[in-house]
């Protein structure tokens, strides 16, 4: 089976910083462009057939996709994880679990 | 009398199969194995539309096939995953895993073909005997206690079922398993018996608990079958009930916070299919045609990206025996095939051209089109979030994230073939669903196009920046560190109040029963009390003897046997699968006697 948690012993594509680097570039190319495709909509009056009017406001899934996800995050850091974490063993001690 | 002469019911033909495999070795079990789902295929596209395999038992009418709109997309989708599911655990061809699919699968469609609700209730009984075979399968401990944990909701569940149903049925209602109005005890008990199945908030924790802790393989059927049948069931009796829509709203959106700090992924991938449930709910909920294609549609393709999902890490599981992020990472290295069709499965979950995109927005479309803002909303908010926290983070964490490497082989041929079935399902859903899946759909007056440009750009801006808030976070360490923890959910309730109740029973109990016994000390309730007792131990036997006596054992090794299960019977050892069995049939007896009973009063 595994020899758990080695270090590799060849460097692969995605353990060099240079090429995340560059994954992220173009995630960020990515991303202004669909910005600027919105932006387009918006300018050019393009009829999305939006059934609520905020679909039509530039930017607007972009924005609610990154704050969703930051807020869930952060959220979940900060609010729940101090509430819920216990132990890893915390079912299996004491002997009381079924 | 089966009007349709050359399909028969799918559900036989799995339990057939399941039944044959402790008797088959090698290179049999496993052709009969997969043989099985494909006969099944066959006889699929010979099932007509209409009232199939009606009986007679008493007073009641029970019908094993009722082919319509919403029962055959759903009987497709668990056919193919049942092949797919049956291929992906065939290489180590063990008897139990394999019987425990077929059974688990069997069942599920013995439930979605039923055409009255006491058939109904049978089929979703031995659900569960499905579900407790794919955890013990593991042959853990802790598997073995978490099946033992499944049984005890899921009695409870079927308990309150057939409270529900009985008293639906003697306050004279219909067996007919159709649209029931949602007054009175009867159905209200229906409502939240099915509703523990689809994991509703509090009642649903048993699914957190349980799954990850299932077989590599098993988990697929769990994830396939138990949750979407329920919401099968909730469409077809309770369409419309606006309480579905908050009881979904909750369900798409509370999880996602559990999945983002918990650590072992399969947890993960469960609290994901809770999400992606609650808009299966929201969609019967909302209950207008084009809400409850939604519905189906989002079934079918939630199936097939979530087993996919659970394929990929089950795959990482066989190789390195973990699924826990503080211990995986780095696998693109060593199983890559297995990374490209684990990002299959998390992009499937929403991106255009895979099979999530074309389901959705149905749901999300009647959403808005109703005014109901916040459940548009939540479901954008859920959307986005699935795919972020469930998606990016397990093929983050599984195959990225450090440069650690596990030195371990790709997954096995057999697995990595099922992978590529499902993910080409995937990618054909998503991209021709005018040809395939919407032809489909229940309600065929409700038409729906999902891609116009600027959905498809809309939705890709949405990833695209759940990816940026991702990638952003990570780089900047405020992502949360993936730990060693147990994270509390509601399952605390049963699993750590064992004590609490055992003292209030202990105390309560032991003085009634200590007044009982100076009022009734007698023969009669000692006798009495024996019978009970020993009632589920004497049932096994009942069964028992004749297989053991066919399987050619002596008279000597038979009492042996008999002795031995006396002695576990006492101690209270009986394993999970036994004691389970058990409890499926007496409470199916129950049904029984109930409805004798009621039908001669």
């Amino acid at each position: 089976m595994s020899d758990q948690n080695v270090e590799p012993s060849t460097e692969g594509w995605f353990d060099k910083e240079n090429n995340i680097r560059k994954v992220l570039r173009v995630l960020f190319v990515a991303c202004a462009v669909f910005l600027v495709v919105d932006i387009v909509y918006w300018a050019t009056g393009y009829d999305k057939h939006p059934y609520l009017k905020w679909e039509t406001w530039p930017g607007f899934y972009a924005v609610y996709g990154f704050v969703a996800c930051v807020v869930l995050t952060l959220a979940a850091k900060y609010i729940l994880r101090p509430l819920v974490k216990r132990s890893e063993d915390f079912y299996t001690k004491g002997g009381d679990d079924a | 009398m089966p009007d349709s002469i050359s399909a028969i019911p799918p559900a036989f033909l799995y339990l057939l199969g399941a039944l044959l495999m402790p008797f088959l070795r090698g290179w049999l079990r496993q052709t009969v194995a997969l043989a099985i789902p494909l006969v099944a295929l066959g006889n699929y596209f010979l099932i007509e539309k209409g009232v199939h395999w009606q009986f007679q038992l008493l007073d009641f009418q029970l019908i094993l096939g009722r082919a319509d709109g919403w029962s055959l997309i759903f009987l497709n989708i668990f056919t193919i995953l049942s092949f797919c599911g049956i291929l992906y655990i065939l290489k180590d061809n063990k008897a139990l895993d394999l019987a425990a699919g077929l059974l688990y699968a069997g069942s599920a469609m013995g439930v979605i073909m039923a055409g009255d609700l006491i058939t109904l209730f049978l089929f979703w009984e031995m659900l569960t005997l499905g579900a407790v075979m794919c955890l013990i399968a593991r042959r853990t401990e802790r598997s073995g206690a978490a099946a033992y944990r499944y049984v005890l909701m899921h009695i409870l569940g079927g308990v309150i079922l057939l409270a529900g149903l009985m008293i639906h049925i003697s306050s004279g209602g219909s067996t007919e398993f159709t649209q029931i109005e949602l007054t009175g005890v009867g159905p209200w008990l229906m409502f939240i018996g099915f509703g523990i199945n689809c994991a509703w908030p509090v009642v649903g924790a048993w699914l957190t608990d349980t799954y990850p802790e299932a077989s590599f393989g098993g988990v697929i059927f769990m994830a396939t079958y138990t949750t979407k049948t329920a919401v099968y069931v909730l469409a077809r009796t309770f369409p419309g009930e606006e309480i579905l829509i908050w009881v979904g709203v909750i369900m798409a959106t509370l999880p996602l916070l559990y999945a983002v700090i918990e650590n072992d992924l399969r947890r993960v991938l469960a609290y994901g299919l809770i999400n992606q449930v609650g808009i299966m709910v929201i969609g019967v909920g909302l209950g207008t045609a084009l809400s409850l294609n939604g519905t189906a549609a989002h079934a079918y393709c939630h199936i097939l990206y979530k087993a996919l999902l659970f394929m990929a890490l089950g795959s990482i599981i066989y190789r390195t025996g973990k699924s826990k992020a503080t211990e995986l990472g780095g696998l693109w290295r060593s199983m890559p095939v297995t990374c490209a069709f684990c990002c299959i499965g998390a992009l499937a979950m929403a991106t255009p051209l895979l099979c999530g995109f074309v389901s959705k927005s149905m749901i999300m479309s009647t959403a808005a089109k109703k005014g109901e803002f916040i459940v548009w909303a939540a479901i954008l908010f859920a959307t986005a979030g699935a795919f972020y926290q469930v998606g990016l983070k397990v093929v983050f964490r599984a195959f990225f994230s450090r440069k650690v490497d596990h030195n371990v082989q790709e997954a096995p041929a057999n697995q990595l073939i099922a992978m590529a079935f499902v993910a080409i399902l995937c990618i054909v859903v998503g991209s021709f669903p005018h040809s395939y899946l919407y032809t489909m759909l229940p309600n065929p007056e409700a038409s729906y196009n999902p891609y116009t440009l600027s959905h498809v750009t809309d939705q890709i801006a949405l990833l695209l920046f759940a990816g940026l808030a991702f990638a952003l976070l990570i780089r900047a360490g405020l992502y949360p560190a993936e730990v060693r923890a147990t994270n509390l959910d509601f399952d605390y309730v049963y699993r750590k109040s064992g004590k609490l109740i055992y003292r209030i029973f202990d105390f309560s109990l032991n003085h009634i029963n200590r007044i009982g016994k100076t009022l009734f000390v007698g023969g009669i309730a000692g006798g009495a009390a024996k019978i009970f007792d020993s009632a589920p131990t004497r049932l096994y036997l009942a069964i028992m003897q004749p297989v053991w006596k066919s399987q050619g054992l002596t008279v000597e090794q038979i009492d042996d046997k008999r002795e031995d299960t006396y002695r576990e019977a006492r101690r209270g050892a009986f394993p999970i699968g036994i004691t389970a069995f058990l409890a499926v049939i007496l409470l199916a007896l129950l049904a029984l006697f109930t409805g004798i009973l009621n039908a001669k009063s």
